[in-house]
């Protein structure tokens, strides 16, 4: 079951090529992180799913609708919640009225747009302020409630561009919690982020974009293995003196103020050298971790310097 | 269809809530024309019915037109418009939204103004050809934002606004409010009949007993003329949509 169906999209503005055959699909059910530096091409991409850009050419199919022909890209939207890339609410109204102003436009009766809004106020934790207007929210209650905007109508699929960009742990905590429970309850999300540590936590798939062009496609977890020798253990001794030649293992030492860093592709032949360099030169070993590549050194690796 | 207007409906409740009580709406859609009618009475020995005539058309043309062309301008400039467009509705009930916004207002106040001057003035109107011509008027100039604030797909309101002043006191000048056109020389006439405030203008002096045009055209050029603009407006904005996000 695809959700989202992106086949060879291509965007130019003027003459400017900012999205270069693309193709993905997002299936239902899952999260979807869409990763890549800044000016890479998420927002375009995100705004030719939502058709609010049309693109130069490619296809898109958003639930099984034609997002290139104007009544069934209606028709998808009616089923699809979204927040755009810095999207504000309305400043002059309530987050009550913002909320009650999405759930008309999603054709919502009035009682239900009522109860549903309740129950999202409560859960983005705004409900003691649902008159106040908005213009007096932080940035992180305006996040939220443009989240809860976007799921007025307890849509199946979400669009999320950046939607934990510049927020405070609590807020942001907040969001990645709302995510994972919608996730857990059926419905697919597409998001864009920045942030190597959401992506890592919150999806099951990643495509990494780079330049218009999508450089990598695949879960977490296969990623990192696209790193290969940057497993590394990390060493703290005391007193601390380590002599990179004693370890064979090593492919790489960085040594670092009270603690020791050893890259290696045998992570264990490594401790075990040392556990014995320890003994051997009367050092107490004061901590001794391993450290698997995070998403980040996939993404240095496979961006590189080729941000804009 | 009735989807579509319930929705466009939504859209109006919330430019109506929104933007008519920001500070330069209120200047623009009511104390100005004030103030043009006073400068378009004062020193002039003027009858009752010309009085009326000056009045309700300047009112309409002023508060129909006072939000419309900044509305989307504003949106952007807000960080709303995205949001917006990507609810479920087709550009086209947004317009039609930003379009009933301008006509509930413009028809609150210019009834407002209208009915007390008419009472004041003691002058007795034809109820059918005033109503019928102010809410097709009150249509086409709400319309006429539409167009307005397609071109140039901006997010700086104040562009919006001075252009629009700017076509709209042309509007004003070459209307017949200040010259019947019956007494204007024949390129002044033609040029009166690219304005739709002159059939405007004529209707009302129709609903006292007067005009130039017959009555059936004037109110077939407003509608002709709402028309138009509103057609136009949607496929600029729908052209230069793109050229906003960016
Ligand atoms: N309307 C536009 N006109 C011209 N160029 C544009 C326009 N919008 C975006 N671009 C360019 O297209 C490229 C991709 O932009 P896009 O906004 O999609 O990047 P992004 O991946 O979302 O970046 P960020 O992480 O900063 O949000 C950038 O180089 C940008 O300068
Ligand atoms: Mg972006």
């Amino acid at each position: 079951m695809r959700t989202i169906e992106v086949v060879d999209l291509t965007k130019y503005y003027g003459s400017f090529l900012a999205v270069n055959g693309v193709s993905f699909e997002v299936k239902k059910g899952e999260i979807f992180g869409f990763l890549g530096p800044n000016g890479a091409g998420k927002t375009t991409t995100v705004r030719t799913i939502t058709g609010v850009l049309r693109p130069s050419s490619g296809e898109i199919r958003v639930l099984s609708y034609n997002i290139l022909d104007e009544r069934e890209k209606i028709k998808a939207r009616e089923r699809m919640g979204i927040v755009p890339e810095m999207a504000n609410p309305y400043v002059d109204l309530t987050a009550m009225q913002n909320l009650k102003l999405m759930g008309e436009l999603y054709g919502m009766e009035r009682r239900g747009i009522e109860k549903r809004s309740i129950e999202l106020l409560k859960l983005f934790d705004l409900y003691e302020k649902r008159n106040v207007k908005v213009r007096a929210f932080s940035k992180g209650m305006r996040q939220r409630l443009i989240l809860a905007m976007a799921m007025i109508s307890d849509p199946e699929l979400l669009i999320l561009d950046e939607p934990t960009s510049g927020l405070d742990v609590i807020s942001a905590r907040l969001i990645k919690d709302v995510i994972r429970e919608e996730k857990r309850k059926g419905k697919t999300i597409f998001m864009t982020t920045h942030n190597m540590v959401d992506a890592n936590e919150l999806c099951e798939r990643i495509g990494i974009i780079r330049e218009g062009r999508l450089i990598a496609i695949d879960t977490p977890e296969k990623l990192k293995q696209l790193v290969k020798g940057s497993v590394s253990v990390e060493v703290s001794f005391e007193p601390m003196k380590l002599e990179p030649s004693s370890l064979s293992s090593a492919i790489r030492v960085e040594l670092t103020g009270d603690k020791a860093r050893i890259f290696t592709n045998d992570p264990d032949a490594t401790i075990r050298e040392l556990v014995h360099y320890a003994e051997s030169n009367n050092l107490r070993i004061v901590s001794l971790r391993t450290l698997s590549p995070s998403l980040e050194d996939v993404f240095i690796k496979l961006v590189g310097d080729g941000n804009d | 269809m009735i989807e579509m207007l319930k929705r466009s409906f939504a859209i109006a409740k919330k430019d109506m809530h929104i933007f008519y009580l920001k500070g330069p709406v209120v200047i623009m859609g009511l104390i100005f024309p004030f103030f043009l009618f006073l400068a378009f009475m004062i020193g002039r020995n003027l009858s009752g019915g010309h009085l009326f005539v000056g009045l309700t058309a300047m009112t309409a043309f002023f508060t129909s037109t006072a939000v419309g062309p900044t509305i989307i301008p504003w949106e952007c400039r807000g960080r709303t418009f995205e949001r917006l467009i990507t609810s479920p509705v087709s550009l086209t009930t947004v317009l039609l939204g930003d379009l009933q916004a301008s006509l509930y207002f413009g028809l609150a106040i210019t009834f407002t103004i209208a009915v007390p001057a008419m009472l004041y003035l003691s002058i007795h109107p034809s109820i059918v050809v005033f109503l019928l011509s102010t809410i097709l008027a009150v249509g086409c100039f709400s319309a006429m934002t539409v167009l307005m604030s397609s071109y140039p797909p901006t997010d700086i309101p104040a562009d919006v606004m001075m252009l629009s002043s700017l076509v709209k006191f042309s509007l004003l000048f070459i209307s017949g409010i200040f010259v019947p056109i019956e007494n204007l020389p024949a390129y002044g006439r033609w040029i009166s009949f690219i304005s739709p405030l002159t059939y405007y203008v004529d209707a009302l002096r129709h609903s006292l007993g007067g005009g130039y045009l017959p009555v059936w055209l004037d109110l077939g050029m407003l509608i002709i003329f709402a028309l138009a603009f509103f057609l136009t407006g949607s496929w600029v904005h729908r052209r230069v949509l793109e050229r906003r996000f960016t």
